[in-house]
């Protein structure tokens, strides 16, 4: 069993609950033991950057005092959300770059009795783990059910490879850690062009025209790859992709219903771990079909809670084609 | 910790912005090593919603075109996606440098829509008050405000997302906030101004 700190972010207990529930499950059989930081805060995602410097930097390196305690033999400190992951890494990298900075942090962290050295711990993303610290011949070793006839779209997202201060990828824009992983577990992975663009990040909150069409570009491109599902390691990029495929849907007149999965659950049912334990069906788009074909089934889902119809009385309004795809 | 509070020196007025946008920048911004190149704005996946190409951005920063940058809804349409940061032949760190022209237009009031500087707001004071982000009322509070008539089609979304427990109703409080608030305050103190 390898042991490492692991910083889980606020959605793993919320939005990325299937993401949380799938990777307990193959930790395990991973040969991975993780020791959650202790009392860990919010990271702040790309919000706090964007309003003041040394806060959102002290906020961030509260986790990393944190974790720096918590160190017994191993400084990794493993993250799972890709904008967790990068601003871990970013305060670490910058306030060793910019030793005025983690100055001023310190000053500041010393008010709650911490204090952080740029550098002691060494901040990594969960799927670079599997891939560097496990191995992919010991991911293989696992798989009982292979991902046979699955057609999958590795998508990175940004915030993983790039700007990969400690150069630990492949590639910044094309890298191809995921593919392999995929092909491991036996599934037949699509070379997906677009497999590191932007999912919308929070524009699905400012500005949502802005991001459907950054989500109509990765779901229609992994569609005409014939994907069956879309696999990510963000909850970020899960929660834009599926939660907002229905809103993109309508504002573009499509029908997508493209599935998007998160990795560990791949690995988890390549591993031969039943569907419930992997949060499977905890998806707003089925991935029921995408599974079956695989002999996968997704739990039944609970029942759905239908907004209120409007009474068929009114006036009557004019039909919007729904499965035409419009022409830009 | 005089060292961080931002002083020019420069007898030109107007490179005196640069300098300050690139002193308030976390880590080393690179940004007087622009070259125009347009590269960045050739990268950006939301270009086509911005007012100026980071390039362009950065041109009226070196103009010390103060007002025109800061007003700029550039940073704003900023994904975060760093593909200009890693084509960028001078390593210029172009997110850093949005996130740091996001704060200068929140603290001199020159964004022109209020919708990115209220949602990070609004994040912000969640954090500050739970220590996590608290989606429920982060979601509910920013789009009664900004898009009430987005609610219904979003209806579908939210109960989905409720019964499916990805949604909590309730916010999660860490247990160390008096700590992080102690270290939150600080920090606030410790701001380049």
């Amino acid at each position: 069993m390898k042991k490492y700190i692991f910083y889980p972010g606020c959605a793993m207990d919320t939005s990325a609950k299937a993401y949380n529930e799938s990777m307990q499950a193959v930790l395990a059989p991973l040969g991975l033991d993780f020791e959650e930081v202790h009392d860990w805060n919010c990271c702040g995602a790309t919000e706090y950057l964007g309003i003041s410097t040394v806060p959102a930097y002290a906020l961030i390196s509260r986790n990393l005092a944190l974790a720096a305690r918590q160190t017994n033999g191993d400084r990794t400190v493993v993250a799972s959300c890709s904008a967790c992951y990068l601003n871990l890494a970013k305060a670490d990298y910058y306030m060793a770059e910019r030793p005025s900075l983690g100055e001023l942090v310190n000053v500041a962290l010393a008010e709650g009795g911490l204090d952080y050295t740029p550098g002691t711990l060494e901040i990594r993303h969960l799927l670079d783990i599997i891939i560097n610290e496990v191995g992919l011949d010991a991911v293989k070793e696992r798989v009982t059910h292979p991902l046979k006839g699955l057609r999958v779209a590795p998508y990175l997202g940004c915030m993983v490879p790039r700007p990969d201060y400690k150069k630990r990828w492949s590639d910044y824009e094309y890298p191809n850690e995921l593919d392999r992983l995929l092909k491991a577990l036996g599934a037949e992975v699509i070379d997906f062009p677009l497999k590191t663009h932007c999912c919308g990040g929070h524009m699905t909150q400012i500005s949502p025209t802005t991001a459907f069409e950054l989500i109509r570009r990765l779901i229609s491109s992994a569609d005409h790859h014939k994907a069956d599902v879309m696999v990510t390691v963000c909850p970020m990029c899960q929660l834009n992709l599926d939660a907002y495929q229905n809103e993109t849907n309508q504002y573009f007149h499509t029908n997508y219903k493209m599935p998007i999965l998160f990795f560990t659950q791949l690995i988890g049912l390549a591993f031969g771990i039943e569907a419930k334990k992997l949060g499977l069906g905890r998806e707003l788009v089925s991935a029921r079909e995408a599974l079956s074909r695989i002999g996968v089934e997704v739990p039944q889902e609970e029942p759905e809670v239908k907004p209120r119809r409007k009474k068929p009385t009114g006036l009557p309004m004019p039909k919007m084609p729904v499965n035409e795809e419009k022409t830009l | 910790m005089a060292a961080q509070v931002f002083r020019s020196s420069d007898p030109n007025p107007n490179l005196r912005f640069l300098e300050e946008v690139s002193a308030r920048t976390a880590g080393v911004s690179r940004l007087e090593m622009c070259i125009q190149c347009g590269t960045c704005g050739g990268s950006c996946p939301s270009s086509v919603d911005m007012d100026h190409t980071p390039r362009m951005l950065f041109a009226l920063i070196r103009a010390g075109l103060r007002e025109a940058a800061l007003s700029s809804n550039t940073p704003w349409y900023c994904v975060s996606c760093y593909h200009c940061v890693v084509r960028c032949p001078q390593d210029v760190h172009i997110a850093d440098v949005m996130y740091t022209l996001k704060s200068m237009a929140i603290q001199e009031k020159l964004y022109k829509e209020a919708t990115a500087p209220d949602f990070s707001q609004t994040f912000v004071d969640m954090v500050e008050t739970y220590g996590r982000s608290y989606e429920f009322g982060l979601a509910t509070r920013h789009y009664l405000k900004h898009f009430p008539l987005r609610m219904p089609s979003m209806a579908p979304m939210g109960l989905g997302m409720l019964s499916k427990k990805r949604m909590d109703i309730t916010p999660t409080r860490i247990e160390g906030m008096d700590q992080l608030k102690a270290i939150l305050t600080r920090a606030k103190e410790l701001e380049v101004v």
